[in-house]
């Protein structure tokens, strides 16, 4: 039963994670999944069996199932690699680990901020900022996206300090 | 024969990692690696065919991996026949066709280039093979991981959204498969496929979690509604990777549903409906997607999805004829898909752009390629006397011989849209006047492709960029002007071999069409399938 809490619990957290747009999220996603599906294949060799499953060393009654261990073991060793592989794609090429290309697609367009709709604006624009802050703060360059969110997210949230970014913020809103 | 093949089955896998290492561990020689990877190649070509002429008559080669003889049970067990030894003998050429566009667009310069394909064809070869499922899983990832080295490094001038979509999806598709597996383990007790024979059918439990694996599997097949992924990726890397992937990673995922529903379903026919309707989905909304699109391979992306629907007709149907030309269809449209990508690849990286608006008149600059294109089109579309007539013939012939009109309709008006497409792309690239900036657009991209020593990328630059090599004498005249901008032969002649094949199968479709006979016989009556493993 514990066991199927916990990779509800951790399906769960892992779907949310997901939905996120910034690249490391959803890394932290999958390490949620991944440590999901080797529960639940540990749960499928019935975990009441505890003994060493080498032949002789416990009674037959008693030994644990030694497949879905060993598929553990190779599950872990993939998806190790592969989040080793993702958060090296998180941090390539560009300043931000948005996983959005396309500047006018309905993404970004939708997150940027709008005067005419500020409450819903600011809870969008925090989430993407704090997905940019958390990966990309300390080399955001001027002409970064990190440093766009950042003038948006004053804007929105009527900062006193708003005028500081609204010239940079003018020339990105153009778009729409 | 019989005899002496299964032992060998291992050396499929083993062989091409091996090389694969070799290869890398070569720094400074090019030219070895050229050689390592076409000769790999090769070998693996000539002994999946002498494994399609072992199994064209309907037997069963399987092999415990390493001789072990505890049990069968526990053993790795590797299992060929018609099906899984023809699909392996098409992807060896496709192996080989793609990586001479790779050299000839001086890609496989790079040092990781062959490596990664090898790996990649060892994880392509272990996947067909592999008589387990959570071998299946394993091989898929051994396939993926050298796919994502591929795309990122190929697709880096384009930025690393393609790249990170592509695995983020890839992963979640895995994490399901292991979801699945873990199910079907804990249902059935077994992950072994010949002991899993009629399992689900029987067992609702054990059903849910191979319905699992399907879906996981159909994420990787790029099944509607579960395709978008496959638009967005594969036109962000070099034409050469994606002709590469195109008959590879969603080919080896049909091949797995085909082989599962036969063992694990038994074929059963409660299900089938649901695989009707997402395959008329499918070939719908695939060729839908296609008339938005504006560049020549996220229009072939689209049309890949699309087609996808009709192969896996032959699941939807699970009869003789419907499995016998699912399967032709799979075999006729890898070879085509990759033909129509090395094609336009080769004007897309000559030129510099697959934009259909800024292209034209290429008919009358590069009639190579035009022919090339048209042959691989209209067999794509399925017009007579190319393979993908007979292909598209015998899928509506099975579907009428069901009575289900429906699905017969929709291929019949899909395919109609599919001609639609590509005369778009024919007439918007090959006829009409040629753009008056093509020249000097063509000048400046090859300019900037070859202004750097090596191939390299700089991915931590604020525009990264991929450049290759020195040019070549022909490229220097090129940029001096004393040569007009032309495909190089060399970029031409891997297409034109696909398309000759597909000619080749269209006036020889009974040569192809009895294999596949054989192969749906077998998938019909798993049984010797499951003797054959049991008995190995």
């Amino acid at each position: 039963m514990s066991i199927a809490i916990a990779v509800g619990l951790l399906t769960a957290a892992a779907v949310y994670l997901f939905m996120q747009r910034g690249m490391v999220r959803i890394v932290l996603g999958f390490v949620m999944a991944s440590h999901a599906a080797n529960l639940l294949l540990f749960a499928a060799g019935n975990t009441a069996y505890r003994g060493v499953p080498y032949i002789g060393t416990s009674d037959y009654g008693e030994g644990g199932d030694p497949l879905p261990q060993a598929f553990v073991l190779t599950a872990i060793v993939i998806a190790f690699s592969i989040t080793m592989f993702m958060i090296t794609l998180a941090i390539t090429t560009t300043h931000d680990d948005d996983t959005e290309n396309d500047e006018e697609s309905p993404a970004k367009v939708l997150t940027s901020a709008d005067t005419d709709d500020a409450v819903s604006s600011s809870v969008d624009t925090s989430s993407s900022g704090a997905v940019a802050a958390g990966t990309g703060g300390a080399d955001a360059s001027p002409m970064s996206p990190v440093h766009d969110f950042e003038a948006q997210d004053d804007d929105s949230a009527e900062a006193p300090n708003a005028d500081e970014g609204t010239g940079h913020h003018q020339g990105k809103e153009d778009p729409q | 024969m019989t005899e002496i093949l299964p032992p060998l089955l291992p050396l499929l896998v083993g062989i091409p990692l091996l090389m694969g290492a070799l290869g890398a561990a070569l720094r400074k020689s090019k030219r070895a690696r050229h050689i390592i990877s076409l000769g790999t190649l090769s070998a693996m070509f000539v002994f999946s065919l002498l494994l399609v002429i072992a199994t064209h008559d309907g037997t069963v080669l399987a092999h415990k991996v390493g001789f072990w003889d505890f049990t069968p049970q526990v053993a790795i067990p590797f299992v060929v026949d018609a099906l899984n030894s023809l699909v392996l003998m098409i992807i060896t050429i496709l192996g080989i066709t793609s990586v001479m566009f790779a050299m000839a667009t001086h890609e496989a310069r790079s040092r990781f280039y062959h490596p990664f394909v090898l790996i990649l064809m060892a994880g392509v070869a272990g996947a067909l093979m592999t008589g387990d499922i959570f071998n299946l899983f394993v091989f898929i990832e051994v396939m993926l991981l050298p796919s994502y080295g591929l795309l990122a490094m190929m697709g880096a001038k384009l930025g690393a959204h393609g790249a990170r979509i592509y695995v983020s999806v890839n992963l979640l598709a895995s994490t399901l498969l292991l979801f699945g597996i873990g199910i079907v383990y804990g249902t059935a007790g077994t992950v072994n496929l010949a002991e899993l024979h009629g399992a689900a059918a029987e067992d609702p439990a054990v059903a849910v979690g191979g319905a699992v694996v399907l879906t996981a599997i159909g994420i990787k097949a790029a099944v509607v509604p579960v395709h978008g992924w496959l638009t967005r990726t594969y036109p962000m890397t070099s034409p050469a990777v994606t002709a590469l992937f195109s008959g590879i990673h969603t080919k080896v995922s049909i091949y797995a549903i085909y082989r599962i529903y036969s063992v694990l379903f038994d074929g059963d026919e409660r299900f089938l409906w649901i695989a009707l309707v997402v395959t008329s989905l499918t070939m719908l909304i695939g060729v839908l997607g296609a008339i938005g699109e504006k560049t020549t391979r996220s229009i072939l992306v689209f049309h890949m999805i699309s087609q996808i629907g009709y192969i896996l007709i032959g699941v939807g149907l699970f009869t003789g004829l419907g499995l016998t030309a699912g399967i032709f269809y799979l075999l006729h449209h890898m070879i085509v898909k990759a033909s129509l990508f090395m094609s336009t690849g080769a004007i897309e990286e000559t030129y510099g752009t697959g934009e259909i608006d800024k292209l034209g008149g290429m008919l009358k600059r590069e009639p190579l390629i035009a022919i090339t294109f048209m042959i691989a089109a209209l067999s794509l579309a399925g017009l007579p006397p190319f393979s993908g007539f007979v292909a598209k013939f015998t899928i509506i012939q099975a579907t009428l011989e069901q009575a289900h009109y429906w699905v017969a309709a929709v291929a019949v008006i899909v395919s109609v849209f599919t001609l639609l497409s590509m005369l778009k792309i024919w007439v918007g690239v090959f006829m009409g006047k040629p753009p008056a900036d093509l020249e000097d657009n063509a000048l400046e991209y090859q300019e900037k492709m070859h202004g750097k020593r090596y191939l390299r990328v700089q991915a931590q630059a604020e525009n990264p960029t991929l450049t290759i090599g020195p040019p070549t004498a022909a490229m220097s005249a090129v940029l001096s002007g004393q040569r007009a901008v032309k495909v190089p032969v060399k970029l031409i002649i891997p297409g034109a071999i696909l398309a000759a094949i597909t000619v080749f199968f269209g006036f020889g479709a009974e040569l192809l069409m009895l294999l596949s006979e054989t192969a749906a016989e077998n998938l019909l009556n798993p049984e010797g399938y499951v003797e054959a493993v049991m008995d190995a």
